[in-house]
């Protein structure tokens, strides 16, 4: 395949905007076949995943674009980065981890990032619109911009997130094209009760699901009775981008470009129909546990983090109540949520309760639980999926009043409610 | 050519990273997110859920379908070639934007790549883990399968 470069790619190539501009250049310029097209097209903002650190390579290489004096051309949002900054001493990271990750975070912020470090960027002032074509990383934020907001990424890995936000530039391949766009198979929810679409237990259960059956494609969800909020949608995405490599999905009558099944298929047929019936779900609930034991050590959620509005959710049902001796309650979110959460008086009775609050990370991304945690519980079907493999532990899942009570009494409980054989 | 194997069968595959390589074959048809699935400091597979569970990729012919879940595989995939525990080659069924970056970056960062080579599903399916794997400049891999 011919390469088709912009003067602009060209000039950038050569050198003549600087070395980080070509070294960004380079890498996506080597990687142009890899994506199967012949050409770039502009990008008007980015979300950045490398901010996570994995180890001294990522830390290298954001350094070394630093160093050779990189800027962003857009508007970009950081993700979440290895440690908090101003409290990972309260936990187990150790010393070297967070001196690295944080000399990783200034790299990012020296290119001239928005300091988000947050997994939810959708819930801040620096969303994107429909149809603006951005560079994201971090599968549930891809999921989140093409499928909710209509905005067009393609999957980005970390490393080439921040060389499209240097550049401007991306391949113009897959999820930015229309055709990219369509949905390639059909789901039908057949006899889903209103009362387990309207539980917030569903939307990550769903998630998963939809990443199980439809792991690399575009599924088209039809039957959805109830408008799902936002947090709910944000679980879907989480789910779905866990448990497979799901970019974009449509529900139809819910998400804009599925007005109709047909015109989330581009007037395509569907490769394949499925339909998700109670059994399938309930083994969907089920696959997102690995223990049926009774044992907890810590509750973890926020993942993606935590917004207001579980914030609100979470204040009065915490309420007056003690978290059980011996078990740890953590909540995750940006640093600005927190900072609102704290101004209207949501993080006190949390607080109380015996929940601490990280933010900038979680421990998916920072090395920081005690050893003796062994046995979780989350609302989160990404803690869920990822926990056991990071972290070494059993999970529990459940939905937000099952985690609280749970912390309470100091062992699992699980209202089935409407997931009940 | 003088030594060939009798046994030896060659695959036409299209190079995604160019370069040679060769070892031991560990195959699966199940994808792996290498965020949680595989170690960054001995290669080892530790997805729990994942076929290849305890087997060690590092220098070993990676023969996996495209990858799934996590943005953060590239970066795992980095950190292992820095510390010398990557896998020698990958091979996929298809072009793989998240392994074939690990191996740019890392060809930037540290002047040490791997080799990537895409080949048909069938071709992708004939090497189980175990067979002794060639990657030869052109994108032809020549297996030999375990005695």
């Amino acid at each position: 395949m011919d390469i088709q470069l912009s003067e602009f790619d060209r000039a950038l190539l050569e050198g003549e905007a600087g070395p980080a501009s070509q070294m960004a250049m380079r890498i996506l310029h080597r990687m142009l076949p890899v994506f199967g097209v012949d050409r770039f097209m502009d990008v008007s903002a980015a979300h950045i995943d490398s901010t996570v650190y994995m180890g001294v390579a990522t830390m290298e290489y954001a350094e070394r674009l630093a160093e050779l004096g990189a800027k962003v051309r857009v508007p970009s949002t950081l993700n979440v980065s290895g440690v908090d900054e101003h409290g990972w001493e309260e936990w187990e990271v150790p010393a070297e981890v967070a001196r690295n990750a944080t000399r990783q975070m200034r790299a990012y912020e020296a290119m001239g990032c928005i300091p988000t470090w947050t997994c939810a960027p959708y819930q801040t002032e620096h969303a994107p619109v429909f149809g603006q074509q951005i560079a994201a990383g971090e599968s549930n934020v891809i999921g989140y911009y093409n499928s909710i907001i209509g905005a067009r990424t393609e999957r980005y890995p970390d490393l080439l997130d921040i060389c499209a936000a240097i550049t401007g530039r991306v391949p113009a391949a897959g999820l930015h094209l229309d055709e990219g766009r369509a949905g390639t198979e059909l789901l039908r929810l057949r006899g889903i009760p209103r009362a387990l679409q309207e539980d917030d237990a569903f939307y990550p259960v769903l998630g998963h699901l939809l990443g199980r059956i439809a792991p690399d494609g575009i599924p088209v969800l039809e039957g959805l009775e109830v408008q799902p909020n936002k947090d709910q949608l944000k679980a879907v995405c989480a789910g779905a981008a866990s448990s497979g490599a799901v970019a974009m999905f449509h529900l139809v009558g819910v998400t804009p470009e599925a007005p109709t099944t047909k015109e989330a298929f581009l007037g395509r047929d569907p490769q394949r129909i499925t339909d998700i019936n109670m059994d399938e779900l309930r083994a969907s609930y089920q696959d997102l546990s690995t223990s049926d034991g009774s044992k907890v050590d810590m509750i973890v959620l926020g993942s993606p983090h935590f917004s207001i509005d579980e914030f609100k959710a979470l204040a009065p049902l915490v309420k007056g109540r003690k978290c059980a001796e011996g078990v740890e309650f953590l909540v995750t979110c940006s640093r600005s949520v927190r900072m609102i959460a704290g101004h209207v008086g949501l993080l006190e009775p949390i607080e109380a309760f015996g929940a601490r609050i990280t933010v900038d990370t979680c421990p998916l991304t920072s090395p920081m639980l005690p050893e003796r945690v062994k046995h979780l519980m989350t609302n989160s079907a990404k803690y869920a999926y990822y926990s056991p493999g990071l972290l070494g532990v059993d999970v529990v899942y459940g939905r937000l009043s099952d985690c609280v009570e749970s912390a309470v009494q100091g062992r699992i409980i699980r209202e089935e409610g409407p997931w009940a054989v | 050519m003088g030594g060939m194997n009798q046994l030896e069968r060659r695959i036409a595959g299209r190079i995604i990273i160019e370069g040679v390589a060769q070892g031991e074959a560990l195959a699966a048809t199940e994808p792996l997110s290498f965020w949680g699935g595989y170690s960054q400091t001995t290669g080892e597979i530790i997805d729990r859920r994942h076929p290849l569970s305890g087997q060690i990729g590092a220098g070993r012919i990676l023969v996996l379908p495209f990858t799934r879940g996590s943005s953060t595989t590239t970066a795992i995939l980095l950190e292992s070639v820095r510390k010398g525990v990557a896998p020698a080659a990958l091979i996929t069924d298809r072009a793989d934007v998240f392994l074939a970056l690990a191996s740019v970056v890392a060809d930037e960062m540290y002047e040490s790549s791997f080799p990537m080579i895409a080949v048909s599903r069938d071709d992708f399916e004939s090497i189980a883990t175990g067979d002794q794997v060639r990657i030869e400049e052109d994108g032809t891999i020549v297996v030999t399968p375990e005695a």
